[in-house]
């Protein structure tokens, strides 16, 4: 059975230090490859760095399509994490940057950052306030006039690197400080699954690329596998923070605490009911805890994936943590174990039956 | 290495809006024949030519493709004789007025092209908040100049327009037309199959001239669905520095093509053509895409299991007006650097790929 | 076949939550098709005849799902706060009433406005059931429900909620019973999650591999006081589009669709429309590519609850598609 202990704690520890901004995923793909061995025989690198590994089941074959094979399931987690790219140097160690996925533009400046693939330390600074006006300080700092830092005289960063957040994981107890819980806590998950892959279904699992710039890896990670169905392991926002007025936080997505978060539908996909009953039904079962994500916003790999070929029916099953896409993400150890029970119990109890009735 | 201008601008002169690229199909189709061994058009129109390969069967290939698709207009309606406008692909309308455009009409006269200008009406027949500012494209009218009754007769609903501008050759062996987007490209891969006719390569070229890119990436998607190459490469104007333009996302006109980098491009795929254009110092720039190119390029990577993928850039000034212009230095470079690509491709150079971790 | 209609345009069915639809129409169809399944994304699937020598493989896309809301909230007072599924008109919203899926009626409102002359933002409403509390509240977060409005036939004319895309299901369903003999193999492919982005036609494209599509949607009209500057009308026939926000139908289908109306003697109208696209532009992009166009059926106030559509438009348009399909296809 697999759990969350102090080696999947380190193996976090790892993979959030690392740095993989989307495109560039390579130093998670090493680790993530590394960990695989001896754990699956059919691992490949596709061609846009996708980690698609396959594990047979054991156990005996039904299908819910002629031919006598077990359920074929797809489950991803992404590797990338939003970051920044290196696009114009001025001189002088300072560099122009680009945002590559989604970053609030106030999260940027004072912060530091580390460059390339040799984790080079830079600095995103900022006006200092003596040298501002009140009204300059009503405005946001525009991304043109913010500038990677490495020093004078560094030299060693070149354009098209990419950078990330410098923050160093911490572990406080319950509490979880990192970049990047999104989504390296579905990562460990999801190897977690591969090395405890129940013997009832072929599990097909992708660590996907691109996820933050349009789910590119996800969509021909799902044509190639062309499972029956999939399910997609990625970590939501918690906006569960009080209001400024007193007045109830009706936008809250999700809430640290509650374990994890089954999605009903949000903007880019209608999870199939059935999986989603099914899921429910596991955590009342097991009595895990979870709960509902809010509907509406967002996206996940399932996005790509439910589009992929002739449908394919899917649902995401997330770890809430605050302060997505920042330079410091909160998440409990708690949701996170949950969540790895959760889906572990979900896939032992998956039966070619669950899909034989109409999406309903 | 032959003179592409004259083949250019021929076709700078046809039409070829999106979805109605039949007329500069045809030139292309003209000039291709002796190039390859096979011409075919694609379910969307896309053109494809095939110069087979000598390595053994089954050979890998590359597909290589360059949209020969360009913005216009289309008329929506008539008003009194002068015709309402919408626009097909990405069209500033303050660079229309005062433009001359022909209308490819439909109408009771027939199939013909009618000449006209896209007009700015009066202050005083715009709503009052326009004042001397720039005049939204609902406002602007294609004036034909003939009485209205017969512009009602001759211009149907849905009749493509498109700029009239012919191509002239600026100083500095430079070329401006209104379609140098994406026809110069398409100028670049017929060097490309020029230089590769008395090479022997081992993989399988396709040259696929796409359609309907200007509206998304439509036809390469169909193009590389059906022909399923084992690599992809687009080839695609990009942002020459210019008056209004001079940041990070351009590159200097004349010194060469672009090689992309960032999550569309396969980083190996990069680094060969890269190592290539230095060994045989054809000058090129590095473009640098955050996210996806916007090009051919970013549907041809993520077509079914996924396909590694080149991006090519051509620099070209005032995108998407009338009077683009580019080096025709440029274009030939381009098509040379592609062919000493392809023909440097060894059977095995895919699985010589991986991920450089 | 207004009775038809009716009976689609009152099925409450918002994207992503089409079965009572499906098996309405099902229902209807049973009897006319050789096969009918339903895919992974809950498209219905229905094939008719069989290719001869000079038939192609043709597929029709008409979407069964409507805009509707999706309850994110459910306050201690058992009020419900929502987001929108497909394209919600802000200015429609306060006053209008909802049934969920669950059969729970309700109605908008909002959170009261300092400036009356604004609209609410989306945000800023809620729906009230009659519910004290959350406990006793009948309808969840994840519920869905559609706008409420019946039918009313004018005779000319007719008025529905859901006209888009229940008319263009109506004039395909009408188009099978009236379809004697095709030389085509023909999916009637009745599409979830149209509204929301032409999911289900993405799929559905996909698996039925078709030479050829047409949907059958909705347009907009011009012939409104002060509206948007369009050539179509109500009353002038079914539009054969040109072009929309999102595609360019293949000029060849275009050609093909008025050189049949012309021979059946049917009018038409030619359109371009500036925003929205539909079904089409997914079969478009399926596999290798697929020559697509769309009939559409002229409807005045498309995405309010009270849409209008001509009747003689809505025969024509069942005229125009039985002759599309029940001759050889010559582009």
């Amino acid at each position: 059975m697999p759990t969350i202990g102090n080696a999947q704690l380190r193996l976090l520890e790892k993979l959030c230090n690392a740095c993989s901004v989307s495109g560039d995923e390579g130093e998670v793909r090493r680790i993530v490859l590394e960990e695989l061995k001896g754990h699956a025989g059919d691992v490949r690198v596709d061609s846009l760095g996708n980690v698609l590994v396959t594990r047979t089941g054991s156990g005996p074959t039904t299908s819910l399509r002629a031919g006598k094979k077990r359920l074929k399931v797809m489950v991803s987690a992404h590797m990338d994490e939003v970051g920044l790219m290196l696009v114009a140097d001025d001189g002088d160690g300072l560099f122009r940057f680009e945002i590559v996925g989604g970053i609030d533009l106030r999260q940027l400046p004072g912060k530091a950052v580390l460059v390339g693939k040799d984790h080079l330390p830079g600095v995103i600074g900022a006006c200092p306030i003596h040298l501002t006006t009140a009204e300059e300080r009503k405005k946001i700092i525009p991304l043109d006039t913010l500038r990677i830092d490495i020093g004078p005289g560094g030299g060693k960063a070149k354009l098209g690197d990419r950078a990330t957040f410098a923050t160093r994981f911490q572990r406080n107890g319950p509490v979880i400080i990192a970049k990047a819980l999104d989504d390296r806590l579905g990562v460990v998950v999801l190897l977690e699954l591969v090395k405890n892959a129940p013997p009832n279904i072929d599990l097909l699992a992708a660590f996907t690329v691109q996820e933050e710039i349009g789910l590119r890896g996800a969509k021909v990670a799902a044509y190639a596998f062309n499972p029956d169905l999939a399910v997609v392991v990625d970590a939501t926002p918690a906006n569960d923070l009080p209001s400024w007025d007193g007045e109830d936080n009706n936008s809250y997505n999700t809430k640290l605490g509650l374990g994890p978060t089954i999605y009903i539908a949000d903007s880019v996909t209608f999870s199939d009911p059935r999986l989603v009953r099914h899921i429910s039904e596991a955590a009342r079962t097991e009595n895990i805890p979870f709960q509902f994500r809010q509907p509406g916003s967002g996206g996940t790999d399932a996005g790509a994936i439910h589009k992929a070929r002739a449908g394919i029916p899917s649902v995401s099953v997330s770890v809430p943590h605050r302060y997505s896409h920042t330079a410091a993400s909160i998440a409990r150890l708690d949701d996170w174990k949950n969540t790895l029970a959760l889906l572990h119990a979900a896939l032992r109890g998956l039966t070619p039956e669950l899909l034989t009735p109409d999406r309903a | 290495m032959t003179d592409i201008t004259p083949f250019l601008k021929e076709l700078l002169t046809a039409p070829g809006l999106s979805g109605y690229e039949d007329p500069a199909a045809e030139i292309i189709s003209a000039k291709w024949k002796p190039l390859v061994h096979e011409i075919s058009r694609g379910r969307l129109g896309s053109l494809h030519g095939l110069q087979p390969g000598v390595g053994k069967s089954p050979r890998p290939s590359v597909l290589v493709a360059a949209h020969m698709d360009a913005i216009g207009l289309m008329i929506t309606g008539c008003t009194d004789g002068f015709l309402r406008l919408t626009q097909v692909g990405g069209v500033d309308p303050r660079v229309l007025p005062g433009t001359l455009v022909t209308v490819y009409a439909t109408g009771a006269g027939g199939r013909q092209p009618i000449p006209g200008v896209v007009v700015q009406p009066q202050s005083h027949l715009l709503p009052p908040d326009i004042g001397t500012g720039p005049v939204p494209l609902e406002y602007l009218f294609m004036d034909t100049g003939l009485p209205a009754r017969s512009v009602a007769d001759l211009v149907q609903v849905g009749d493509v327009v498109s700029y009239a501008q012919p191509p002239v050759e600026l100083s500095g062996e430079t070329i401006s037309g209104h379609t140098l987007d994406n026809r110069a490209s398409v100028a670049a891969l017929t060097v490309c199959l020029e230089e590769l006719q008395f090479r022997p390569h081992v993989w399988d070229v396709w040259a696929a001239a796409t359609t309907q890119e200007e509206i998304g990436m439509i036809g390469v998607t169909g193009s590389t669905f059906e022909l399923h190459p084992t690599i992809a490469i687009a080839v695609d104007v990009t942002f020459a520095k210019g008056p209004g333009a001079n940041n990070w996302q351009t590159s200097p006109l004349g010194k060469g093509p672009t090689l992309c980098m960032g999550p569309n491009i396969h980083p190996a795929l990069h680094k060969a053509m890269n190592d290539l254009a230095d060994k045989l110092e054809i000058p090129y720039g590095l473009e640098y895409s955050p996210r996806h190119t916007g090009t051919d390029g970013a549907a041809m990577q993520v077509v079914a299991e996924g396909i590694p993928t080149l991006v090519v850039g051509i620099p070209l000034r005032y995108m998407h007006t009338p009077v683009e212009v580019v080096a025709i230095k440029d274009i030939q470079r381009a098509g040379r650097l592609l062919a000493e690509f392809i023909a440097g491709l060894t059977a095995d150079f895919v699985e010589k790929i991986t991920w450089d971790d | 076949m207004k009775q038809l209609i009716q009976k689609l345009t009152e099925t409450f069915s918002p994207s992503g939550y089409e079965s009572a639809i499906c098996e309405v129409i099902r229902k209807e169809i049973k009897p006319l098709a050789d096969k009918i399944h339903v895919d992974a994304l809950g498209n219905l699937i229905a094939r008719e005849g069989s290719k001869s020598r000079s038939g192609l493989k043709i597929m029709l896309a008409g979407h069964m799902d409507e805009i509707g809301l999706m309850a994110t909230h459910i306050d201690g007072n058992g009020f419900i706060r929502f987001t929108g599924l497909g394209g919600i008109r802000l200015a429609a919203l306060t006053g209008g009433r909802v049934r969920f899926m669950n059969g729970t009626p309700g109605v908008i409102s909002s959170d009261r406005l300092t400036d009356l002359t604004k609209v609410p933002t989306l945000e800023q409403c809620f729906i009230d059931v009659g519910a004290t509390s959350k406990e006793d509240c009948p309808v969840r977060v994840g519920d869905v429900c559609a706008f409420e409005r019946p039918f009313l036939d004018l005779g000319n004319r007719m008025i529905a909620k859901s006209m888009d895309d229940r008319i263009g299901c109506a004039v395909m369903i009408e188009a099978l019973r009236a379809l004697k003999t095709s030389p085509h193999e023909l999916y009637f492919v009745f599409t979830t999650q149209e509204e929301v982005g032409l999911r289900g036609a993405t799929t559905s494209a996909f698996g039925v591999d078709p030479d050829l599509g047409l949907s059958v949607d909705v347009t907009g009209t011009g012939d409104t006081p002060k509206g948007s500057k369009m050539e179509v009308s109500l009353g002038k026939g079914p539009a054969i589009k040109v072009k929309d926000g999102g595609m360019l139908a293949d000029p060849r289908i275009v050609d093909w669709m008025i050189r049949t109306a012309e021979k059946a003697k049917i009018p038409y109208q030619r359109e371009v429309l500036e925003g929205g696209t539909t079904d089409a532009r997914a079969i478009q992009m399926a596999r290798a590519g697929v020559p697509a166009g769309c009939l559409s059926v002229p409807t005045r106030y498309v995405h309010h609850p009270s849409e209008m559509v001509d009747t003689a438009d809505v025969e024509n348009s069942v005229k125009l598609l039985v002759a599309l399909l029940r001759a050889p296809v010559n582009l």
